[in-house]
Parts: structure tokens; C-alpha cells; sequence
């Protein structure tokens, strides 16, 4: 099913982030996808993906544990999983990968699993998801973002390696661009969306994830971006969770709102910046939200 | 009943040490038609032909099976031999005992078993075999030349000072090629158009070379010795038996802001133009897509919107309305000297397997510029008067990065091949910047340096010691703007640290690759090319300048990339092959060639689908009255190559190879 269709079916992998730290990114899903003709099935029973720590010590297991997900998706007669996670998404769709493409851990994973793989799974990250919806994402757009400028943050998981993600360009990807355009904000051209945020090493080395985050909110800042838009938890807790960290070694006192895609595309379809989640992350985003009058969000101020 | 002489070779030891060749030769002997059977120490010797010649006469032989080495190595000779005795030498065969036998068993009785076999199969072959005479193709001895850059410049200058005519095509408006718009040439920083243009003039005042620029070859027909190229002159708007290259049309062009070709998109000409002051012929050439009266045609516009140039023009050469015209040339060889083009690192390619550079911003960074360019800007007749200066803001860059390997020796961007002359030239650029901005750095990202080639390492060395570039060994991972500079983020591995610079330039050493249009040309020359659309060579060691079509020719950087000495030495060869070539009236080749059977041809042309060199043609049969019976398959005797594909094709028999007809092949297979 395409742009301006019926209703859209697709397997959902919360994985564990969306019920955690990132709650507001699954909250903000749950609140935009009625209004997109969009119907997330969740996946019974699923497990983690596994993440840096299973691919990090073990390449079977991390096949094996999103292979487990997929089967399970299989039996749901899904043919398509999304994953609102980069590093969820990368974990199922390289496994999706090594079981059609490598014969050995193929037979492996099944025999570790005790089940045998149905029909292959398309597994989509959210750039995937909604830049096939951008026709209904601009027609549901009744809060006019004209003057919003956002930088689309891609991080390193979303689009690459590109012989699996097989989606958008791994070097100058536009799918967030096309979204947030849709939804009738300003992509600005910069120049660090493809950068890493520093991922897994938030508490083991914060020093390095507080310098890539300068570099990734220095050039966001510089370009005119009033916010940064991420696609992914990780991404989201490194740069809006260790902001105060980064901007107090920068010696900038800008604060930069962090908002996951999901989050704009809601703003614009006016949802109450609440049920958006909005009122949930540590870089209070009132500012922003008061120059598109989008209501009030009561802020908690951050630890 | 045959009468077959066997001659069993021990090559020394060679075969002597693993096969019985005394016991062959006897068994051989009670094979029936076999009249005369001995071996010897060294069958191919003075001596050892001698035996040949003298049993052919004694016992009135009409066959002779030689069982020794590999027909490549000794064929021809033992053939010499036999025809020297009055033996047609199509009736003499070897049976290879060596590589076949002795250099591959152990085993003295097994191998000796063998060789019975391997010899025993020749002598049931050669009951079959008929007497052939060799095949005489008239040679027309002219030669096309298709690509004016040095190559082919060089080329048609060596056949034509040898004595033979030369068509020589161009497909832009002058002679010169790549090599016209370089500044200097390494290792001895000589000019290059200083060498260049005296060639260019020498070609075109040649009384043997017929000069046809904005032309291309449209169609080939024929085989060696026998082409008939068709070849479309692309209109230029311009009478050229009126022109005499006064430039008063150019000059008062309105249009002046297109940017040139030349000059690499650096610098601007006219509507009308001629591409650089030394072109040859100096005949100027309307581009018709940018002139202000064609542009008014195409919208219909009724009123002639312009003409200047042909108002100005005291003789009245502009002619608006000149259409392509064509005209057929009859040449004996081919030399193809297409030359190159540069990869460029943006997102759309011109094929699948290429790929741009999105870390590099896909070329659409202000001041990254590729070597061509930089050729441009350090040329005294270039758009800055060889001042370094950016493209995009006209200052003297004091810090410029130089990355080698842009696409090439990279399979994820589609060339994994090294493109050759990039370490040389870099080199040449940092030497041309440091004398021309003293105060400027040069930093070069390599990977390795690869100068071989007399004086090459000496030159590069150069570049380092006395002109003080900056060499690292690593790769860029991105280049992104900052500010009015260049962010070049990359990793020097022998320190194995991050590299970050800002800098002012960046020059892309970006990969070679064919011309464009290349696979069509090759189609038409039925030539066969690689991946990447370069050219193949008949052998890549012993055959470098030939093509597996025969009469077809290759040289320059359109079989692989080559820099100027390679290219030139490459033309040279060819003239030379082609001389070789029509150093004769006619050409003798083996008769080993498809032959139809009239008869029995149903006229299914399957055998016309599968023969790699076209060489079946459509014969009609006529009754005496002219009235068409049937259209049955002809074999050309100048393209034939022998492969035999189209007798494993046809299903009603009635194409067989000479030499290797059914009747042979399967009186061997059953002597086994």
C-alpha cells in the first residue's frame, strides 16, 4: 500500500528503548499513526534485538535474536516489521540480510532457534515508513510550520550500510528531508547528519559522546536549525539528555530542542504537544513550540 | 587405401624419458594405411625434416602424423617440410605426445598407452583430411585513424610518413585531445602544447592525411584488408572551402557566456567558436544549442532573432542550414585512439556500477576541482593566465589538498582498476603551485605512490624534497564546507591519527575512464571491451596493440589507462603493425575457415546469430532465368576465424570447418 490508500498494516517492533527512555517517541507514534491511516500490529512475544552488546561479542547471537523476531512476525502473517529504532531497525534488517544471503548462519540460527524461517520479512526504519506517506503527512499538515527550520539528524544507523538498508542515499540521504518538508517544516543544509552521536558510550565514555554531540550541535546551530530532528533513541538521548553536558563545554548557552520525526509530523497535524510527549525531554522545547503556537507543554526542569 | 607416415619425436628427453616413443612408433606402424612408422631423437632438427621429406617421396606418402610437441610450437614447421617434399601441407597434422603425455604421467607404460591413443587419433583424423590451398584477400592500404589526441596523431603520422594514406576522424571540432589542454607534462615539465601543436600542423598539412574533424564514424563494414567505414560529418554551420579562420565571426558573437569545454567549465566562449587559439583545423564551429538564432528556430520564432557572425563574415562562410553529411571511406586497417574522460564525483553516473561521492558532497563544493581543471588553471593560455587562482572567488589559494585515487582502485564506486598516471600528475601539480605561489602548502593524501617509469620516482621525489609538498599516506573521509574554506577530514595511517585541514583547494586526482560512446564504437568494430567499456587487447602480453578482429587496432588510453610516452609508443606500434600489413598486395591466411554446403543450407541463419565475427553473409541461389530460388548462408574467407561455432550450430549440416570437418572429428573420437 502506497501514498493515499487505504489503511496500512505493518508489524511493530517497539524494542525495549520505546518503552524506556524514549517513551515519548512511541507515545508520539501511537498519537499520529490514527490520523495516517497507519496500523501498528505489534509483535507477540517479541525480545531484544540484541544491540551494540550481542553484534559486539557475538555474531551468531546477533543474528539469532532479531531471527527470533522475525519468525515470530512470520507467523503473524506480517510481511513488513517497522522498527522505530535505528539500532533496532539496522539489528533486524541485517539479520533479514544474513538470512538470505549467508546459507551457513542460515542453517545455524535455525537449528539454535528450533524454528524454521517463513517468508522473508521487509523490515522498515521510520524514514522508510513515513517517506511512503508523505502525501497523507501533507494533507493531515493544519499547523503551518513555514518558518520552522530543523536539521534531519540520519545518525549512522539509518541508512547505512547501504547493501542493507537498500533505502535513500548512504552518503546524502533526503527521506527525512521529503518528511519534514511534507509536514511543512525547513530542512536547512548542513553538514554533520550522517556523524555519530557517540551511541552505546553514553556512561562508559561520556567525555567522547559530549564531543561528537558539540560538533553534531555546533553545525546544527550554525546552519539556523531551531531544532534538530532524530530518528532514533539513542541519538535522542545523546544530544537532549547530555545537552547541558555538551553545550557547558562548548561554553554556548543555546539551547537546541532534540524532537523525534514522529514528534514534528504530530505538531502539524496540531496533536496536544502532551500526548506527543513533548513534556518529556531535558532541553525544554516551550520556545520552540511557542513560535508555532502549539500550546503549552509544563516542563519539568531537568535534574 | 592411405598411405600415412608416422613420426614418433622423443624431444630429448622430454618425451623420450616418459613414453616408449620407439614401441609407439611400431605400434603405429600395424595400423592400417599406415605404410611407414619410425621415431627419432629430434623430430623438428634439420635432420629430423629431412626423414620427413625424404619418406614422403620413398614411399609416396599422402599423409604424415608427427607425434611430438603442441601444433602451436612446431605445426608450421613440420607443414614447411611436408610442402617442401610435394606434400600439400594440409595433408601433414601433429599429435601432441608432450604436453598432452609426457610432461603430465609418471607412469612409463600408462603414458606409453596414451600416446598410442593421442597418435592413433591424428591418423584416423588425417584419413579424412583434403588437400587446401591458403586464401589471398586483396588489402586496400589505407588506414583509418578514429581519435585525434597524441595517439592518434602519432599514429597516422608514422603510417602516412611510411607511405600509406591515412583518414584520420576527430569527433570535436580540432585535433589535440586531453593532451592539448595540459600545461605542462612530466617528468620534464616540458609545455605540453609547445611539443603538441607542430604535430598537429604537421597533420594537417600531410599530403597522405585526410583530415575529417566534428565527424564520427557511423557504420564499419568489411573484414582486413577490407573495410568500408561509413563516416558522418556533423554540420558546423560553417562553409569550411569559404572559412579562412579570420575569428571576425567569433568576436562578435553576442552570446560570450557559455562555459567552454576547453577550458573545463573555468572559463567561457562564444556561440560560435573555435575551442582553443591553436586548434586544428582553425575553423570555427556554430554550437547550435546555444546560439541565439537556433534557440529562436526552435521556438518559432518567424524573424531571424540573430546572424551576427554571418553578417561580419567577408566571405560568406556561415551556413545556417548545412546539414550532417556522410561520406564512405574504403580502408585495410583500423586503428581505434578514442583516449579517455575523466570520472566525475557526482550522484548521477552514467552507469549502474559507478558511484558518486556523497562524502564528497557529489561535486557540489565550491573550489573542489578536478586535475583537469587544475591543468586549466595552471596553463599560461588557460582562463587565469596561469595564475592559481579559486574558481569561485578568485583568490590565490595558500593551502590546497591534493586527493589521489578519486574512484579508482575503489570497487564501491564501481573502479577497482588504478587509473596510472594520477600519482605523476599530483606530483607535477604541487611542483607548478610551489613555483607559481611560493607561500602555498601543498598536502597530498595517497595511498601509494606508484611512479614507475624512467625518471618517475626521481620526479616525485622532486615534489617532496625540493618543492616541499606535504605527502600523507590515508584516505579523506569527507570534505564538507566551512565557511569560505574546505573541512578535509581524513587519517594519516602512518602516524594513525585523524587528519582535520581547512583548506582553500581541493583537486581531485579523479579516475580515467573510456570515452563516452566507446561500447557503441566498439560494437560497430565488433572489438570486445571490459567492464569498465576500456577496450581488450588481442594478448595482453604478446599482442598488446591487436584486437581479436583482425585488421583492428588499438592504442591509447582507450584500451587502459596510459599516459603520454605509454600512448605514444602504443601509436607507434600500431603504424607499424599496419604497415606490416599493407607491405603486401594481397593477404595469405590459413584455409581453416567455415565453408556452406550449397546443397543442403536451408537458409535458417542460425549460424549468422551465433558467429562471433559476422562473418556469414546471405548468398541468393538464382535459376539461369534470375528468378530467386533460395537465400542459404555464405561464409566471408576475410572475416572467418576459424572457431567452428556455427558447424556446432547448424542443424541440418551443412556448415563445416575445413581442417576439422564431422567426417574427421568423428573418425578420431572413434579410433579411441
Amino acid at each position: 500500500m502506497r501514498n493515499g490508500e487505504a489503511a496500512m498494516k505493518v508489524g511493530y517492533f517497539p524494542g525495549c528503548s520505546l518503552h524506556a527512555t524514549a517513551r515519548e517517541y512511541e507515545e508520539s507514534l501511537k498519537a499520529i499513526a490514527p490520523a495516517l491511516d497507519l496500523q501498528l500490529e505489534e509483535i507477540r512475544d517479541w525480545a531484544c534485538c540484541g544491540a551494540t552488546s550481542a553484534h559486539s561479542t557475538n555474531h551468531l547471537l546477533s543474528v539469532a535474536l532479531p531471527a527470533r523476531t522475525l519468525v515470530l512476525a512470520a507467523r503473524q502473517n506480517l510481511d513488513r516489521v517497522f522498527a522505530p529504532c535505528a539500532a533496532c531497525y539496522n539489528r533486524l534488517a541485517s539479520a533479514q540480510h544474513a538470512i538470505e544471503h549467508d546459507k551457513k548462519v542460515a542453517s545455524q540460527v535455525e537449528s539454535i532457534l528450533g524454528a524454521s524461517f517463513g517468508h522473508p520479512i521487509g523490515v522498515l526504519s521510520i524514514a522508510q515508513l513515513l517517506s511512503e506517506m508523505t502525501d497523507r503527512i501533507r494533507s493531515k499538515a493544519i499547523v503551518p510550520l513555514k518558518e520552522l527550520k530543523v536539521a534531519c539528524y540520519y545518525g549512522c544507523l539509518l541508512v547505512r550500510p547501504p547493501e542493507i538498508c537498500r533505502f535513500d542515499d548512504p552518503e546524502a540521504p533526503t527521506s527525512l528531508e521529503s518528511i519534514v518538508t511534507a509536514a511543512g517544516a525547513v530542512p536547512v543544509k548542513w553538514d554533520k547528519a550522517l556523524e555519530c552521536c557517540g551511541g552505546g558510550f553514553s556512561l562508559s565514555r561520556t567525555a567522547s559522546v559530549v564531543r561528537l554531540g558539540r560538533s553534531i550541535l555546533r553545525s546544527a546551530k550554525d546552519s539556523g536549525a531551531q531544532a534538530l530532528i532524530v530518528a532514533c533513541p539513542m541519538c535522542h538521548s545523546n544530544l537532549d539528555f547530555r545537552q547541558r553536558a555538551i553545550n557547558r563545554s562548548a561554553g554556548d548557552d543555546r539551547p537546541m530542542p532534540v524532537l523525534f520525526i514522529s514528534q514534528l509530523v504530530g505538531l502539524s497535524m496540531g496533536l496536544d504537544p502532551v500526548r506527543l510527549g513533548l513534556n518529556r525531554h531535558f532541553v525544554n522545547p516551550q520556545p520552540f513550540l511557542s513560535t508555532i503556537s502549539a500550546g503549552r507543554v509544563e516542563h519539568r526542569e531537568q535534574a | 587405401m592411405s598411405r600415412i607416415g608416422v613420426f614418433i619425436c622423443h624431444c630429448g628427453e622430454n618425451i623420450g624419458r616418459t613414453v616408449d616413443c620407439a614401441q609407439v612408433a611400431q605400434a603405429m606402424g600395424e595400423l592400417p594405411g599406415v605404410v611407414h612408422s619410425v621415431d627419432y631423437k629430434y623430430m623438428c632438427s634439420d635432420p629430423g625434416q629431412a626423414l620427413i621429406k625424404q619418406a614422403i617421396k620413398e614411399h609416396n606418402l599422402d599423409g604424415v602424423v608427427v607425434g611430438a610437441c603442441s601444433p602451436h610450437m612446431h605445426e608450421k614447421t613440420f607443414r614447411k617440410a611436408a610442402a617442401a617434399a610435394g606434400l600439400n601441407p594440409y595433408l601433414c597434422e601433429m599429435a601432441n605426445i608432450r604436453e598432452h603425455c609426457s610432461w603430465i604421467h609418471e607412469d612409463r607404460a600408462e603414458a606409453t598407452e596414451k600416446a598410442k591413443g593421442l597418435v592413433r587419433f591424428i591418423v584416423e583424423k588425417i584419413k579424412y583430411n583434403r588437400p587446401l590451398s591458403n586464401i589471398f584477400i586483396p588489402v586496400n592500404r589505407r588506414a583509418l585513424v578514429i581519435g585525434g589526441g597524441i595517439a592518434g596523431i602519432q599514429a597516422a603520422l608514422d603510417i602516412a610518413d611510411g607511405g600509406r594514406e591515412v583518414i584520420l576522424v576527430e569527433k570535436e571540432s580540432s585535433i589535440g585531445g586531453h593532451m592539448s589542454q595540459l600545461s605542462e607534462t612530466f617528468p620534464t615539465l616540458d609545455c605540453s602544447q609547445c611539443i603538441l601543436t607542430p604535430r598537429m600542423v604537421e597533420v594537417a598539412q600531410h599530403p597522405r592525411i585526410k583530415l575529417l574533424a566534428y565527424s564520427e564514424v557511423e557504420s564499419v563494414d568489411g573484414y582486413i584488408g577490407n573495410f568500408e567505414v561509413k563516416i558522418r560529418q556533423k554540420a558546423r554551420s560553417i562553409d569550411v572551402s569559404k572559412c579562412n579562420g579570420c575569428g571576425e565571426c567569433t568576436k562578435n558573437c553576442p552570446n560570450k557566456k557559455i562555459p567552454s569545454e576547453f577550458e573545463q567549465g573555468l572559463g567561457f566562449r562564444t556561440a560560435i567558436y573555435v575551442p582553443f587559439p591553436q586548434a586544428v583545423p582553425n575553423i570555427p564551429v556554430l554550437d547550435r544549442d546555444n546560439c541565439a538564432l537556433f534557440k529562436g528556430r526552435a521556438k518559432g520564432v518567424k524573424k531571424q532573432v540573430c546572424g551576427k557572425c554571418a553578417t561580419v563574415c567577408g566571405r560568406r562562410a556561415i551556413d545556417f542550414d548545412q546539414q550532417d553529411s556522410f561520406i564512405t571511406e574504403k580502408v585495410g586497417a583500423i586503428i581505434v585512439a578514442t583516449g579517455y574522460q575523466l570520472y566525475w564525483i557526482g550522484k548521477e553516473q552514467e552507469s549502474e556500477i559507478l558511484h558518486g561521492y556523497g562524502e564528497y558532497g557529489y561535486g557540489t563544493i565550491p573550489d573542489v576541482i578536478d586535475g583537469l581543471q587544475f591543468e586549466r588553471l595552471a596553463s599560461a593560455s588557460g582562463p587565469t593566465g596561469g595564475k592559481i587562482l579559486r574558481p569561485s572567488d578568485g583568490k590565490e589559494p595558500k593551502k590546497i589538498v591534493f586527493l589521489q585515487c578519486i574512484g579508482s582502485r575503489d570497487r564501491a564506486k564501481g573502479m577497482e582498476y588504478c587509473s596510472k598516471i594520477c600519482c605523476m600528475y599530483v606530483a607535477k601539480h604541487t611542483m607548478l603551485y610551489h613555483h607559481k605561489v611560493h607561500d602555498g602548502k601543498a598536502i597530498v593524501f595517497y595511498m601509494d605512490i606508484r611512479a614507475g617509469g624512467k625518471g618517475y620516482d626521481e620526479f616525485v621525489r622532486r615534489a617532496i624534497e625540493e618543492s616541499h609538498a606535504l605527502y600523507l599516506r590515508g584516505r579523506v573521509s569527507s570534505l564538507t564546507r566551512n565557511g569560505d574554506t574546505i573541512r578535509v577530514q581524513g587519517v594519516d595511517t602512518l602516524s594513525g591519527e585523524p587528519v582535520s585541514i581547512d583548506a582553500d583547494m581541493v583537486v581531485l586526482a579523479t579516475a580515467m575512464r573510456p570515452q563516452p560512446g566507446i561500447t557503441s564504437l566498439a560494437q560497430k568494430l565488433s572489438v570486445s571491451y571490459d567492464l569498465h567499456g576500456f577496450l581488450n587487447e588481442a594478448h595482453p602480453k604478446l599482442r598488446p596493440v591487436e584486437t581479436n578482429t583482425a585488421g583492428i587496432f588499438v592504442a591509447g588510453a582507450c584500451q587502459a589507462p596510459r599516459d603520454i610516452p605509454d600512448s605514444v609508443a602504443m601509436a607507434s606500434a600500431t603504424a607499424s603493425k599496419v604497415l606490416g600489413l599493407f607491405s603486401n598486395e594481397q593477404l595469405e591466411r590459413e584455409p581453416l575457415i567455415a565453408r556452406v554446403d550449397r546443397q543442403t543450407c536451408t537458409g535458417c541463419f542460425h549460424c549468422e546469430r551465433v558467429c562471433p565475427y559476422g562473418a556469414v553473409e546471405r548468398f541468393e541461389v538464382k535459376d539461369r532465368k534470375g528468378n530467386l530460388i533460395k537465400v542459404i548462408a555464405e561464409v566471408n574467407q576475410g572475416v572467418c576465424q576459424g572457431c567452428g561455432t556455427c558447424q556446432a550450430t547448424c542443424p541440418s549440416k551443412s556448415i563445416e570447418l575445413d581442417g576439422f570437418t564431422d567426417e574427421q572429428i568423428f573418425a578420431a573420437v572413434n579410433a579411441l
